[in-house]
């Protein structure tokens, strides 16, 4: 366990001192690199703050000069048209909750599982299985689309909430069980074969000893997924049924209707909004990502 | 689906024993800027009116946003009550699988052909003699707009067709003037099949598109077409290109840009910005050259639903297909939509100038040209507008190669 | 690794003792853990081989908008390799496929090396690279385009501050568009794989820094010889995560270029969604989608072989 707590330190060389000109130099390319990286960010919150007219005259660089107005983002959450209904974004949040929330907890366990079969009741074959896998993640996932349908509509779950968690399971699998089975590999066989002796079965291992010691790349799966399944604009549209319509088919009708008046500043709140929660997750548990693929996908 | 009966079956429970007609339907559709909207909804308020309700499902785009969806779920067993979709050879499919309701029986009942202003306009409906879809307006690219304010600067004057508009060119440069305001991307993929119908003649068109004469297209006259092209592409300078065909009407109006060929949608700019034609644009249909246009228009579809649905909703289908091609939905439609009504027997005495000369045009017997789309599978009109977007980017593409490049894809054209 | 399966099965004193049978290995042996797999088995067989082989079979029809055509043998082939979109867009991808890789995995190791120094604020920078990840392709296509837009952009910003001749027209130039993509993508994209390479620097043991020390080994040289090579788990998961993602480059192409200027930055993925949903021609699209797929197997295959097969004990 040793090994994951101390990912959180440092294991470079020991820096010297105190402030000689190295540091700075790496501070300075650090910072450089940093502005690099919030720049769009920065566009895109005071391009969302300003009126349409200072957008069509202004650059898009400067901040917001006149009076700052969150009515674009009032108006993205609330009642930007797409289509005949001007709800906003609002009705699609609980969708996209709706879809998110199952989708990613059915794709992890079944991927955990999957890897943990994998790396410790190998059967015959299971390494054919994995290859099958690491080569769909370079499948454009549109091609399946057509096959997929017609697979939950014999399942007769087509236009369900099931069918898009199938999906995600299903595209989700490649990259998840990846990281699954690398980090069950790297995690001390003698507490596997111990509890084996023991005459311990698959799943009670499972529970009492694999799945508290894989915390980490539990939150690693669950990021990657959250922030799929929440950008997923087709699948969720598909399969998930009129009814279940994700935030990403709104946005899409508010950002990319081509015709009419661009409102750039509600495009851009919009997409904030949308990327909201994708963005809080990462914000919020951005150490646990990096505790997780240290642990998981270095033994690989 | 179940879905239908079940809010079909609570609708009716809430609405009390006269509710018997009344149905939800679901309409998926693409329209979802902001005129595009305005005109939809009319045809909702209309729908409503009947004492149905138009559930609204609009997907922005055409290509990846809506087309999956539709023909997913149609295929999947969750249809739509009806759904605007491109017509031709794309619903082919559908129809052969009998998933899209037959729309014969309501068309020869309503006498649909008495009424639509070119016959025509169904080819890209039928199938094996029966129609399937509801053609409802036409929309033009023939068009070259105009600027006034621009040769206000060049100081000439307005042309009145395309080799004038051309011949103006050096001029409009020499002021400052961009001679051709360009949008990037689908912007241009309208174009070419204008010069083809107005620089070449509606018979050269015809033998391109519809016979797919790959000899025709290596005539001197599919040159001259082919020249101009070049020269459009040579005198847009690709740094003057704007992201958006909105841009490029406010380039229009600004005096900024002088002219453009653009579908009649761009018209929906100008009247945002509060012009008028004949005053601060000017619009010529055909070029300027022909006295026909170039048409296709944008249909609905009814799927056939599921086993077990209710009559209502099978009613409402109906009720809505009679609608769409109604007098009244027609003109309230169409003013909003900025396109051309399907018939002409309606008063549109508050339509703009540019719109009346193309109700003219349209009342002429031969004045309907069938659009590119719908002679062509959309297969091979994608691959023509790869042609034209690889020829229209790269200078060294040679007119030649493109004659031969054009002509190899209509000798596969189906 | 590999004897735990028969380690398993010594778990069990009382089924040691009956020689286990062909058809009890296949099915009872563990049968829980088989129960278990059975959903991953199921996924792979149905999806990703059935689907698979149902998609290289409708490559031979000539199927329009639906997957119903009649056999036509390799003409969807032939004329996919005469497609001048298809020779563009394969040659773009290769090209931005390369350049994207190195300059990922070498931007990415850099960004972790640097952030391997006992940084203050190392959370803030850390979040700060890594939350391009958690947008989608289209929002990065959509500001990039913004900020690197002629005439709304990094452009016409630079020149209002007096630099007039100063250009920068990437995303509407023809020969330049790819590298326009490339700093979008990048920018997506090297955030994450940072945080691998940083969880790979973290994972190696400290003995080795006080040793090179102790050596006098300069650090770049460490760095090089020593921990790199001792990273290979993690870069050849990274490999693998970022080179799907590049194959699949989809969404931000549409978002920051549509294909354009003309068909300059035009990529395989597109061609196939394209002529699968705009032009309705499946037959066509999936003769695309095939293709990308043999050339996926055979530059993979041999590389799992080696890399995940069933000889290399751990």
């Amino acid at each position: 366990m040793t090994n994951i707590t101390a990912v959180d330190e440092p294991s470079g060389p020991r820096p010297s001192k105190g402030f000689n000109p190295k540091r700075i130099v790496i501070y300075g390319i650090i910072i450089v690199a940093a502005m690099y990286y919030l720049l769009p960010l920065y566009v895109m919150i005071t391009t969302s703050l300003k009126g349409l007219p200072e957008i069509r005259v202004g650059n898009i660089f400067a901040p917001p000069l006149e009076i700052i107005t969150i009515e674009p983002w009032v108006k993205a959450w609330t009642s930007a048209c797409t289509g005949l209904t001007c709800e906003g974004l609002a009705p699609g949040f609980w969708n996209s909750v709706k879809i998110t929330v199952p989708s990613t907890i059915i794709s992890v366990l079944v991927a955990a599982v999957s890897g943990y079969a994998l790396v410790n009741w190998r059967f015959k074959g299971s390494e054919f299985f994995f290859t099958c896998l690491l080569l769909g993640s370079f499948i454009p996932y549109q091609v399946m689309l057509y096959p997929m349908v017609m697979i939950t509509a014999q399942l007769k779950i087509f236009g369900t909430l099931w069918a898009v968690i199938l999906v995600h399971t299903v595209f989700g699998m490649p990259i998840l069980v990846l990281l699954f089975r690398n980090y069950f590999a790297s995690l001390p066989q003698e507490l596997f074969k111990a509890a084996r002796v023991d005459g311990a079965g698959f799943w009670r291992i499972f529970i009492q000893i694999m799945v508290p010691m894989s915390l980490p790349i539990f939150a690693v799966a669950i990021i990657l997924q959250v922030t799929g399944i929440w950008n997923d604009f087709l699948f969720g549209v598909v399969f998930a049924g009129t009814q279940n319509y994700p935030m990403t088919v709104q946005l899409n009708n508010i950002v990319n209707s081509t015709q009419g008046v661009r409102e750039y500043n509600v495009n851009m709140a919009a997409t904030i909004l949308t990327a909201a929660v994708p963005l809080l997750v990462y914000f919020v548990s951005g150490k646990w990502f990096v505790r997780g693929i240290a642990a998981g996908a270095v033994k690989g | 689906m179940k879905k239908f009966t079940v809010v079909a079956a609570m609708a009716a429970a809430m609405m009390g024993s006269t509710a018997a007609m009344a149905a939800d339907l679901e309409v998926t559709h693409w329209w979802t800027s902001g005129g595009e909207s305005a005109a939809v909804a009319e045809f909702a308020r209309l729908f409503n009116e009947t004492g149905n309700t138009w559930v609204d499902s609009a997907l922005a785009g055409s290509g990846t946003g809506a087309n999956p969806v539709i023909i997913s779920r149609i295929l999947g067993g969750d249809p739509m009550g009806a759904t605007q979709m491109n017509t031709g050879r794309d619903a082919e499919g559908l129809i052969e699988a009998g998933l899209i309701r037959d729309l014969t029986p309501i068309a020869d009942e309503e006498g649909w052909k008495d009424f639509y202003a070119d016959p025509g306009l169904f080819d890209a409906c039928t199938y094996d003699g029966k129609i399937y879809c509801v053609p409802v307006n036409i929309h033009s690219w023939h068009w070259l707009w105009l600027s006034t304010a621009a040769y206000e600067k060049a100081g000439t004057a307005v042309p009145k067709d395309w080799n004038e508009y051309v011949a103006s060119w050096p001029a409009l440069r020499e002021a400052g003037v961009v001679p051709f305001g360009l949008a990037a991307g689908w912007a241009l993929n309208g174009i070419p099949g204008v010069l083809l119908a107005d620089v070449g003649g509606p018979d050269l068109y015809m033998k391109v598109n519809q016979d797919h004469d790959a000899e025709a297209v290596r005539s001197p006259e599919f040159r001259k077409v082919a020249e101009a092209w070049a020269a459009l592409r040579d005198v847009v300078d690709p740094a003057e290109v704007v992201p958006q065909f909105g841009d490029v009407a406010n380039q229009l109006l600004a005096g900024e840009a002088a002219g453009n060929i653009h579908g009649d949608w761009i018209q929906g700019e100008f009247a945002v910005a509060g012009a008028t034609p004949g005053v601060e644009y000017d619009c010529l249909p055909g070029l300027g050259l022909t006295n026909r246009i170039e048409g296709g228009g944008d249909a609905f579809y009814f799927p056939v639903l599921p086993e077990g649905t209710a009559q209502d909703v099978i009613d409402a289908q109906t009720a809505l297909a009679k609608l769409l091609v109604s007098k009244e939905a027609q003109v309230a439609f169409n003013l909003k939509k900025g396109s051309m009504p399907i018939r002409t027997d309606i008063d549109l005495s508050t339509a703009n100038d540019c719109m009346k000369k193309a109700i003219t045009i349209l009342e002429s017997p031969e004045g309907l040209l069938p659009s590119g789309e719908t002679l062509n599978s959309s297969d091979t009109q994608q691959q023509l507008d790869d042609l034209n977007q690889e020829f229209f980017a790269d200078k060294s593409f040679s007119v030649d190669d493109y004659i031969e490049e054009y002509a190899s894809i209509i000798e596969q054209a189906d | 690794m590999t004897d735990i399966g028969r380690s398993g099965a010594m778990g069990r004193p009382v089924e040691a003792d009956k020689p286990p049978g062909l058809l009890y290995n296949i099915f009872v042996r563990n049968i829980t853990a088989k129960i278990a797999a059975s959903p991953m088995v199921a996924i792979v067989l149905i999806v990703f081989i059935g689907c698979t082989l149902w998609s290289v079979w409708f490559s031979f029809t000539d199927s329009r908008s639906l997957p119903n055509g009649d056999f036509v043998g390799w003409a969807q082939y032939e004329r996919l390799f005469s497609a001048r979109r298809w020779k563009i867009s394969a040659t773009n991808l290769l090209t931005y496929g390369i350049f994207s890789l190195v300059f990922t995995m070498v931007v990415g190791f850099l960004l972790a090396v640097l952030m391997d120094q006992k940084l203050r604020f190392e959370d803030g920078f850390r979040t700060i690279f890594l939350y391009p990840f958690a947008l989608s392709g289209i929002v990065t296509g959509l500001v990039w385009q913004w900020i690197m837009n002629p005439t709304l952009g990094l452009q016409s910003t630079i020149r209002g501050l007096g630099w007039t001749s100063f250009t920068f027209d990437w995303i509407t130039n023809t020969d330049m568009v790819l590298y326009a993509l490339l700093i979008a993508g990048t920018w997506h994209g090297t955030g994450f794989v940072m945080v691998l390479m940083l969880a790979g620097l973290r994972s190696i043991d400290g003995e080795i820094w006080k040793a090179a020390r102790v050596d006098g080994i300069p650090a770049w040289r460490t760095y090089l010889q020593i921990v790199l090579p001792m990273m290979r788990g993690v870069i050849v998961t990274t490999l693998v995560i970022v080179g799907s993602g590049i194959v699949r480059t989809y969404d931000l192409v549409v978002a920051l270029t549509n294909g354009g200027p003309g068909l300059s930055s035009e990529v395989p993925a597109k061609y196939v969604i394209n002529y699968m949903f705009t032009a309705g021609n499946l037959g066509q699209a999936l003769a695309a989608s095939t293709i990308m797929l043999v050339a996926v197997f055979v530059i993979l295959i041999p590389w799992i072989m080696i890399e995940f097969g069933p000889k290399k004990a751990r």
